[in-house]
């Protein structure tokens, strides 16, 4: 992958690009960001149900969650307000480790119901569904310092890639085959056949780079066989093996993943159930992806993320309909956890949003923007400028990343 | 020499050509419109698959099985799961080969891929256990008889269709003050079961069937219009729901939130089935319908961002003809920007694999490999995941291992076909003149037909349409 004439490229590269930036000299972070997106908008009343909350009970009804040990259904305890959804296990260890924070009572600034709306907003970091086809994260990668080799620094661990890694930053994507692999031989036409067309011979050269860096990681084996069924069942073989990608010192710095299925209108369930099936699901892959970045686990921030909440009241077919507020997970190694996070509204009916939701009361932007900060170093201004735009008002939180 | 209007015929409008086609088509436009004007036939290839009424109450008993034999403590649970895949999959299994036959060999492939169009449009998705055997049958069923037709015909066959129902949690969406929820009041253990509405089907109906996300709706209309939706039902449930026949669609008056009510500013009487259907009467009608719907024309015919005023013109046409899809298909034939010899949409890999079919001419393999292929090139038939459909733009398909995963199955492919044709010959049959000199180079210089084949099939003129 890394030959000189790539190399003396990128230098030159760079060095034209990135006149305007202080940090010329600083060397590529070594820190790594995972973002998980929810798509179909996570009950986060049922991941961390505020248990103690005196409305909570009566609110949520035959779905809730009880904070009395040995009760049917009860929530993993957290602090004196939140429990955990029992279906976490594998979070509730890395809470008590103070690896786990959550945020609570939080939404990025979409205000309507469309499942695709929220996560266009949740994705492009504007304040519009249309406001830009790039997504926050891709921009966060033009502000870091480039790699040397110019190699991408992102990862989206699929097929095709979520609208919050694309943009102008190169990124690759990646996920199993039960094909067999392509011979360098056909790649090497291929690369010929595409020499006048930019788009495609751009994504094969991106192609060709992951498969390199798959092939030469030694421990693939058998985690590169996709697995069949359930796709959370699958997510977690995928994941453990981009862990390995990801914890490579030449590696991308920046991976994404996203799992759908949280759209629980109906029967949704409490420890067991159609979300706990799901949680369970994600809980094994956090777990997995953990595993498998080994020591780099320690320089590590995951944020899970989700377009909006669900109502607090559930519907006529045991489940629950779109919402507002949510909650976000970040979880690591580099992460100060072991603790929630939330400026809590409260569930009295006169304190929900719209008289139905759960009131948003943190900006998700000031936690992504505190993350990017912290953790890979993004100065705030051009956070506020160019990641997020519009959002100089959203300061980033502070303390979410361990010094 | 073969006129460029022939093959955006083939490629575009149609699903690729088959050898001897581009011969075949003549006047472009005409063989088009001849498509869409001639009266509904159902496919031959259709005519063995089940009814979604039959499969449907086959899934809902072997629930049900499964729920008895848990009560019971018993271990047929397991068995009872199997029973759910060896009676559910075998009818997925056939819808999936029959529509891929049809793609591979229909003679309207224009006809064909406006199918695959509004099924995307009014998407189910397979992905959910209840939906799993009547996906195909909902296009077969629903899509298949009207997309010639006017809009709110088809409107109304799918949104009354048990899959839809039931993807869209209709059939448990009870009005608070219906008869139904006064009876289930009165029952002991009722404080655990709340009865009430649920707002995913009338959401999804404003917000992805017809007005579009920002066609003027408020979350009032949407809880409004989930009232009016009420007793919108599938026969044979459990318990008190257990009128009407199975599997089939059913309106139960006893479940319907009575009263006026208001959706976009107008009211609608009292009038149990026929208020739904006269809310939706009026959405067919509504102006940002003819936009929304006019956009994903435009989108999936011109280019990822369609022109303005092409969309403009298509939505005239939908709101001149109250609907009338024939008319609308007519104004998007007669848009000069759906004609630009350059190929502008990137194909998705359900397009990708039929076009490959119909270039070598080959019959699908049986449907448990065709679920495979696309599966692998990330397109799951009938399985797209959300109520919004497949996306419908290159960046939602061109990612690098998207690409990687494609050289992967034209090898594969070609490794089998290979001994069919000359890939020079597939090369002239399906893309005419429109091969570039790369692509010729590098077909020459191949070292065996099979790699040709696969560089054939990978080339940037047969990536796109």
């Amino acid at each position: 992958m890394l030959n000189r004439r790539h190399f003396l490229a990128g230098a030159v590269t760079a060095a034209l690009t990135t006149w305007q930036r202080p940090t010329f000299a600083a060397a590529e972070t070594d820190s790594r960001l995972v973002v998980v997106i929810l798509r179909g908008a996570l009950d986060g009343l049922a991941a961390v149900p505020p248990v103690k909350d005196p409305s909570y009970a009566s609110m949520r009804g035959a779905l809730a969650f009880s904070a009395t040990a040995g009760a049917q259904d009860t929530a993993l305890p957290l602090d004196k307000l939140f429990g955990l959804n029992p279906a976490l296990s594998g979070l509730h260890e890395s809470y008590r480790a103070g690896e786990l924070l959550v945020v609570h009572a939080v939404a990025s600034p979409y205000r309507e119901r469309s499942h695709f709306d929220g996560q266009n907003v949740l994705e492009n970091g504007t304040l519009a569904p249309n406001g830009s086809a790039d997504g926050w994260l891709n921009r966060a990668l033009l502000e870091l310092p480039p790699s040397p080799a110019r190699r991408e620094l992102g990862l989206a661990l699929g097929q095709n890639v979520p609208l919050v890694l694309r943009g102008r930053a190169a990124v690759a994507s990646w996920a199993p085959s039960i094909l067999p692999n392509a011979s360098q031989d056909f790649l090497t036409r291929l690369a010929d056949l595409y020499s006048e067309d930019s788009a495609l011979s751009g994504r094969l050269s991106e192609a060709m780079n992951v498969s390199d860096m798959v092939e030469s990681d030694a421990a693939g084996g058998d985690a590169m066989k996709p697995g069949r069924g359930d796709n959370l069942a699958r997510l977690k073989q995928i994941v453990g093996t981009a862990g390995k990608l990801l914890a490579a010192d030449s590696g991308p710095r920046v991976a994404v993943f996203d799992a759908t299925g949280w759209d629980t209108h109906a029967n949704e369930g409490t420890s067991q159930g159609a979300l706990a099936i799901r949680l369970r699901g994600l809980d094994g892959a956090l777990t997995a992806l953990k595993i498998s970045l080994g020591p780099v686990w320690n320089r590590t921030a995951v944020l899970v993320m989700t377009e909006f909440g669900r109502t607090v009241q559930i519907n006529g077919s045991r489940g629950t309909d779109h919402g507002t507020a949510t909650c976000a997970l970040l979880l690591g190694g580099a992460v100060k956890g072991g603790r929630v996070l939330a400026d809590w509204p409260g569930l009295r009916t006169a304190n929900l949003y719209e008289g139905r939701d759960l009131k948003p009361t943190t900006d998700l932007r000031q936690v992504v923007k505190g993350v990017l900060h912290e953790h890979l170093g993004v100065d705030p201004a051009a956070l506020a400028r160019n990641v997020f735009p519009e959002s100089q008002a959203i300061a980033p939180a502070e303390g979410l990343i361990r010094a | 020499m073969v006129k460029s209007t022939v093959l955006i015929a083939a490629q575009r409008f149609g699903l690729g050509a088959r050898p001897g086609d581009l011969g075949k088509i003549g006047d472009a436009r005409g063989w088009l419109e001849h498509q869409v004007s001639a009266s509904y036939k159902a496919p031959p290839e259709t005519a063995q698959l089940t009814d979604s009424a039959t499969i449907l109450a086959a899934y809902v008993k072997a629930r049900k099985d499964r729920r008895d034999a848990k009560k019971d403590g018993g271990d047929p649970v397991k068995q009872v799961a199997n029973t759910i895949r060896e009676e559910i999959l075998p009818h997925y299994l056939a819808q999936v080969e029959a529509r891929t036959r049809i793609a591979a060999t229909t003679e309207q492939p224009f006809r064909e891929r406006l199918v695959y169009f509004w099924t995307n449009h009014f998407a189910v998705s397979v992905d959910k256990p209840v939906v799993s055997g009547i996906a195909g049958s909902f296009e077969n069923e629903a899509i298949r008889p009207h997309v010639t037709g006017h809009f709110a015909d088809l409107l109304l066959a799918v949104e009354q269709h048990p899959a839809m129902i039931t993807y869209l949690d209709n059939e448990f969406s009870i009005g608070p003050n219906s008869k139904l929820a006064a009876l289930a009041r009165r029952r002991p253990r009722a404080a655990n079961r709340k009865v009430d509405i649920n707002e995913n089907l009338g959401r999804e109906i404003l917000e992805l069937h017809t007005l579009g996300v920002d066609g003027g709706y408020t979350q009032a209309d949407v809880t409004s219009f989930a009232k009016v939706l009420t007793g919108w039902s599938v026969g044979g449930g459990e318990g008190r729901l257990a009128e009407g026949k199975p599997g089939a669609w059913h309106y139960r008056d006893n479940a319907h939130e009575p009263g006026t009510h208001t959706v976009l500013g107008a009211q609608y009487k009292e009038s149990g089935e026929s208020q739904g259907k006269a809310v939706l009467h009026d959405l067919a009608r509504h102006p940002s319908t003819a936009r929304h719907l006019a956009t994903k024309l435009a989108r999936h015919f011109i280019a990822d961002d369609p022109p303005a005023e092409s969309v403009d013109r298509i939505a005239k046409a939908y709101t001149a003809s109250d609907g009338n899809l024939k008319k609308v298909y007519a104004a998007l034939i007669a848009e000069d920007a759906a004609w630009n010899p350059a190929p502008a949409k990137y194909k998705t890999p359900y397009e990708f694999v039929t076009s490959s079919l119909r270039a070598l001419a080959i019959e699908p393999p049986e449907g448990r490999k065709l679920v495979a292929s696309c599966e692998t090139l990330g397109q799951r038939t009938y399985s797209p995941g959300s109520p919004a459909g497949w996306p419908d733009t290159a960046r939602d398909w061109d990612g690098a291992d998207a690409l990687m995963k494609r050289v992967e199955w034209s090898l594969a492919f070609a490794d089998r076909t290979a001994a069919l044709r000359d890939a020079r010959q597939v090369a002239s049959d399906v893309l005419g003149d429109s091969v570039s000199p790369a692509t010729a180079r590098a077909l020459g210089r191949a070292e065996s037909n099979s790699q040709a084949l696969a560089l054939l099939l990978m080339s940037p003129e047969f990536q796109r349409r």
